[in-house]
């Protein structure tokens, strides 16, 4: 592979962005080559710059961004070259997919033309050639019913289905080098699999480069020929996938590897009370009401869910998106309307109105997937952390509150100083610990945790995943564990139920459904959390 | 969607009863009858008038007698253009306020989304900042003050165009209302064409298409359909009050329309007037909400009405 002339060769390649606060530099003299043919995997964390490395050779960085150094594809340099110049490669030697498949589809164009465009406009082909290819594409990335969905929106598609069409417009024109941006991360566990699936057996039939950027090791091990892994905008470490996994010569490769959540949780003893005690919970939802009373018909989110969660016990919740486990935990909390019975304690909860739960609230917390947006944006950390004492605790002082904020951050492993400064300041990791921060001030007996550690670095995971567990040993909490990550939930959780279109279709201790699942749905998603470690073992 | 347009028509119809009843009364709780003057009339005098046009009658009577007549499409009398029926005014004004509006619409459409999508291209240029100081212009400066001036550089110095005048319609007399009309709404579409280009060309659908390596023009039809929601929403209002008519344009450019009626009828008490110009406005609206929700379901294949 070494002897062959590289098809794409980056060469002291910086990128930087003119912002309010002087330039930035995200890409610092990053240097590599990809082989004709070879998968290269870029690793790194969020802001390690592997993303717009690729952007600045694809010419598609943001307005307030500029690249310089060399960029060759088969000798040829264009880096610098004008957007018509550049066209001559995008879309024909050089394709590309994304992280986004929900957005990166114009919604407002049909399926078959925008897989046309690309090749009427490299190809120079006819409209009929074009749409007879589309459908040889869309057939070739198997989408089902090719022909019909030509004639598709983007929205009548799933992210897995768009994804698939994103990969038949990016293969078009046969690109030599493919590059892969996080292509997975959006999409559920299964659907991950099936693409990763597909890219690897493209790859085999047309032998094209590929260029992976990933912050998920286990695809790398699986696909990758070689490893660049990024750090703060520069190559700390570069070479053969087996090589890089098994002797890996950075600190900072090591903690990546490292990073994946270890340890167990330890099971709370059989004679803990029940905290939860819930019973064929439902929650429908009333589909499309019309104005004049047309037909509505009816999603059941939740069908028929028993639960009991025990004073320091952890459930896990497990499924894919449309599932109903968030939903499940809405429901327990009493923040959507349900049927069924759900005990808190000796208490049901079921007939309790807004005004009953409210006393409640204070005990049973709740903490969400997305750290960006579940934190206003114009209140200090303080504020955010101390509006629930105002409501629970009305008695409570000023410098009482604020001795309060500071012990809780102090808790979560934070600067009390934090406290005066807004979310903005901080990482996606510290915004999550602000967030646990928020529902354990209050001192609560159950959390329900819904994804709160989807949206975060591998090695941010692990630390939020030790805190979670430090705090419960702590306070005897309960946690309900809403997630789609197995390797985190198995870290986390006593026991686990599958839920699968708002039905449990397994449920066990931790051991039990690791050790041996039942039902083919878990085995799917066990085989798609877990390929990277079984592709090795 | 012929369903859907039937079932929206057949909506509107609560509306506007509505409309009428709320603006028949209100109009009704002013200070005032449409035959007070500086010098209040003869008592007789007064009684015979009010007799005439049945307001000696009770509320509820006079109303259900405009509504009845309604029915008919008789909008009545005015009470201060004696000698005309409502439906005469409109009749006669009407077209020359929608032939002005129309014309404005389109100018406003054109040349503000032109200058809207040449901005958004070259945002934070030179090009960029001339036509956003255009539009903050076209905004900032009233109608009554851009006219005058227009009047004054075309009208007296050049002699292009003349300063006033309906002229039956001349073309040459319906320059400069049309350039005073238009200036506000060419601004307002710019405005916004510029802003939803630029959000429509940074989002990820913009970037599929330069990484596919498609050219310019394929990337400007994609964003113009993706940036025209916005606009399309804005134009729909927007039409409808072009349509009927500009007060401050219409009196400044001595042009019979029927923009100054709602302002002289609700001056003048001339209750029929005021009736007439609210529905004449509020079917306007209704019509031109509709359209937009059409247009905006052929633009956008989400949108779903059945």
């Amino acid at each position: 592979m070494s002897a062959e002339a590289p098809i794409l060769s980056l060469r002291a390649l910086d990128v930087r962005f003119r912002t309010t606060d002087g330039e930035l530099r995200a890409v610092r003299g990053v240097s590599l080559d990809v082989a004709p043919g070879e998968t290269l995997a870029i690793v790194g964390e969020s802001g390690s710059g592997k993303s717009q490395t690729m952007m600045a050779v694809m010419g598609l960085l943001a307005s307030n961004g500029f690249a310089t150094g060399s960029v060759k594809v088969a000798g040829e340099e264009i880096l610098g070259l004008s957007p018509r110049e550049l066209n001559r490669f995008r879309g024909s030697r050089l394709g590309m997919i994304f992280q986004e498949p929900m957005t990166s589809l114009d919604p407002l164009y049909r399926i078959g033309d925008q897989i046309s465009e690309p090749l009427r406009a490299h190809g120079k082909m006819s409209k009929g050639a074009a749409r007879a290819r589309a459908l040889e594409l869309l057939t070739l990335v198997g989408i089902p019913r090719p022909q019909e969905r030509l004639d598709s929106y983007p929205h009548e598609l799933s992210g897995g289905q768009r994804q698939r069409v994103m990969i038949a417009m990016a293969l078009a024109n046969r690109p030599e080098v493919l590059i892969a941006d996080e292509p997975t991360t959006a999409l559920d566990v299964t659907i991950q699999a099936q693409i990763l699936e597909l890219l690897a057996d493209l790859k085999r039939r047309f032998g094209m480069a590929i260029v992976f950027i990933t912050h998920d090791l286990g695809i790398v091990r699986r696909f990758a020929d070689r490893v660049v892994v990024m750090k703060g905008g520069e190559i700390v470490e570069t070479g053969a996938t087996a090589e890089v996994f098994s002797q890996p010569r950075e600190a900072y490769t090591r903690m990546l590897l490292a990073a994946e959540p270890t340890g167990r949780k330890e099971p709370p003893p059989n004679d803990s009370p029940p905290v939860i005690e819930a019973r064929d919970v439902r929650v429908t939802f009333q589909l499309r009401k019309g104005f004049f009373g047309g037909q509505s018909s009816e999603l059941k989110a939740v069908d028929g869910v028993d639960l009991l969660l025990r004073r320091g016990g952890t459930t896990g919740v497990v499924g894919e998106s449309g599932s109903g486990k968030s939903t499940l935990g809405r429901a327990i909390l009493r923040l959507t309307p349900a049927a069924g019975s759900v005990r808190y304690e000796d208490r049901d909860l079921m007939p309790l109105g807004r005004d009953g739960m409210r006393p409640l609230r204070k005990q049973l917390q709740l903490v969400f997937q997305d750290p960006f947006g579940s934190l206003s944006p114009r209140m200090t950390v303080g504020e955010i952390i101390t509006e629930g004492l105002l409501v629970h605790e009305p008695g409570v002082t000023r410098s009482e509150r604020d001795r309060r904020a500071a012990q809780a951050l102090e808790e979560v492993s934070l600067d009390p100083s934090a406290r005066n400064r807004f979310p903005h300041e901080f990482s996606g990791g510290q915004r999550q610990r602000i967030a646990i921060a928020r529902a354990m001030i209050l001192k609560p007996r159950l959390v329900v945790l819904d994804e709160p550690t989807s949206a975060l670095d591998r090695s941010v995971q692990k630390d939020i995943v030790d805190l979670l567990r430090r705090l419960q040993r702590q306070y005897d909490l309960s946690y309900l564990f809403i997630s789609h990550d197995l390797s985190v939930v198995r870290a986390l959780s006593d026991e686990i139920l599958v839920m699968k279109s708002g039905k449990v279709v397994e449920r066990g201790t931790t051991e039990q459904i690791f050790a041996d699942p039942q039902e083919p749905y878990t085995k799917a998603l066990m085989a798609a959390a877990f390929l990277s470690a079984q592709a090795i073992e | 969607m012929g369903l859907y347009v039937i079932r929206r028509l057949l909506s509107a119809i609560p509306t506007l009863f509505l409309i009428v009843t709320i603006s028949f009364f209100l109009i009704r709780v002013a200070p005032g009858g449409p035959f007070d003057l500086e010098r209040p009339l003869e008592a007789k005098v007064m009684e015979n008038l009010r007799k005439i046009y049945q307001l000696d009658q009770p509320l509820w009577y006079q109303y259900w007698l405009y509504l009845s007549a309604l029915m008919r499409g008789d909008l009545g009398p005015s009470f201060y253009f004696r000698d005309f029926t409502i439906g005469e005014l409109f009749a006669r004004g009407l077209p020359i306020s929608m032939r002005l509006g129309f014309t404005a619409l389109l100018l406003a459409v054109v040349v503000g989304g032109t200058l809207g999508v040449i901005a958004a291209f070259r945002q934070n240029q030179p090009t960029d900042y001339a036509v956003v100081g255009l539009a903050t212009f076209g905004i900032t400066v009233p109608t009554f003050v851009v006219a005058p001036i227009l009047q004054i550089v075309f009208g007296l110095t050049l002699s292009w165009f003349p300063v006033g005048g309906w002229n039956d319609g001349a073309v040459r007399n319906t320059v400069l209302p049309i350039l005073t009309l238009a200036l506000p709404q060419v601004a307002v579409v710019a405005r916004m064409t510029r802003a939803a280009m630029i959000e429509v060309l940074r989002s990820n659908h913009v970037r599929t298409l330069r990484a596919n390596g498609l050219p310019l023009p394929v990337i400007v039809r994609h964003a113009l359909r993706g940036a025209a929601l916005p606009v399309v929403s804005y134009l729909g209002p927007a039409a409808a009050a072009l349509l009927t008519g500009s007060v401050v344009v219409e009196t400044i450019f001595g042009i019979p329309g029927i923009g100054r009626y709602f302002v002289e009828g609700a001056l003048n008490r001339d209750y029929t007037l005021v009736m007439g110009t609210v529905i004449v406005i509020a079917i306007f609206v209704l019509v031109f909400n509709l359209l937009v929700d059409l247009v905006y379901a052929l633009i956008d294949p989400r949108v779903r009405y059945e």
